[in-house]
């Protein structure tokens, strides 16, 4: 059976990467590699992300996921992966964060 | 990494194989691991343990750092019997985080009344799991008491190599399904993996005792996986 054809397939980002980069389109994906405290997605959970901006997936309870997206449409002009912390949104008033307090890394790349 | 890894990612998951995307992360660079694949250097160790507890994460090795994305299958019960004790097995593996279904062509028995919420076949084993095979990320109860149902079950999770099998009745009754597994053609070896009688040796009495010890002993075989070598849980 082919993963990418399954109806789960339909929310599973890393099926849909697949897809998308097969059918052309541009793709970086974003995994949460490590968190701290209260994080709202476990470590291995992606985002997959095209250079126009579509996005599926979540790294998070939607705290961070518009940051995420404009950083991951750089990484696939660049190509270069990029590591992104996010902590708690009060600390840092004017830029996003996660209002649960705490902490998360992501590892954003393009897929090549 | 590139879509050819990705495709042999998905590809796994998919046939639910378990298997590691090995990241570098200092370029991007990766690859999948396959469980039971020899890995050498110091990442053996960790590669081993995220195999077993299933938690992705980052680790330090080989003077690099490397993040470990664990895609293992969800663990799947397969109860042949749609009995008293599978009635209370099944809310109890879904709170530990199993999922469940239940197969028994004795359709007084496997009723939608009796098993609110669960998956449940009023059918053959052998016609449910000709659909829905086993795997090595299936636990195996057969708790009919009838031959005729439970044997081509049980060889089949032999042969399938399920993390466990366990079978319900007495010594004595095991006794007599050792020949008739041996008679399906089921090696001394497999026959060794069957526990029966099924569950902890906690003295259960109950349906509902004997579910607890049939579930903890699903567990302690799931979580020690690789721990006694494949095959010996």
């Amino acid at each position: 059976m082919d993963i990418a054809s399954t109806p789960e397939a339909n929310l599973d980002p890393l099926a849909i990467a697949e897809r998308w980069k097969a059918a052309g389109r541009d793709v970086a994906l974003a995994t949460v590699v490590e968190t701290w405290g209260s994080a709202p997605r476990p470590v291995g959970s992606h985002l997959v992300i095209d250079a126009d901006g579509n996005f599926h997936g979540s790294v998070s309870g939607g705290c961070v996921e518009g940051a995420v997206v404009a950083e991951a449409v750089d990484v696939i002009g660049s190509g270069s992966p990029r590591m992104l912390e996010f902590g708690v949104a009060d600390e840092t008033a004017w830029r996003v964060g996660l209002s649960c307090g705490g902490r998360i890394k992501v590892y954003v790349e393009r897929l090549a | 990494m590139d879509l050819k890894t990705l495709r042999e990612l998905n590809e796994a998951r998919a046939a639910r194989r378990a298997a590691i995307l090995l990241t570098d992360l200092a370029d991007g660079s990766a690859r999948v691991i396959h469980e039971g694949e020899e890995v050498a250097g110091e990442l053996s160790s960790a590669i081993a343990k995220t195999f077993r507890s299933g938690v992705s994460g980052t680790v330090e090795a080989d003077g690099r750092s490397w993040f470990l994305n664990a895609h293992l299958p969800p663990p799947r019960i397969v109860v042949i019997g749609a009995v008293h004790i599978s009635q209370a097995l099944a809310p109890m593996a879904r709170l530990a985080g199993y999922d469940l279904e239940v197969i028994d062509p004795r359709t007084a028995f496997a009723t939608p009344e009796r098993f609110e919420g669960v998956t449940l076949f009023a059918d053959w084993p052998e016609t449910v799991l000709k659909e829905r095979p086993l795997d090595a990320y299936c636990a195996l109860a057969a708790v009919t008491h009838d031959p005729k149902i439970d044997d081509f079950a049980l060889k089949a999770a032999l042969d399938a190599g399920c993390f466990y099998v366990g079978a319900l009745g007495s010594r004595k009754t095991h006794a007599k399904r050792v020949e008739r597994l041996a008679a399906l053609g089921a090696s001394e070896a497999q026959i060794a993996r069957v526990k029966a009688p099924i569950g902890l040796d906690i003295g259960a009495a109950s349906p509902a005792e004997i579910a607890v010890a049939v579930l903890a002993q699903i567990i302690g075989a799931f979580r020690s996986r690789g721990l006694a070598g494949r095959g010996a849980a």
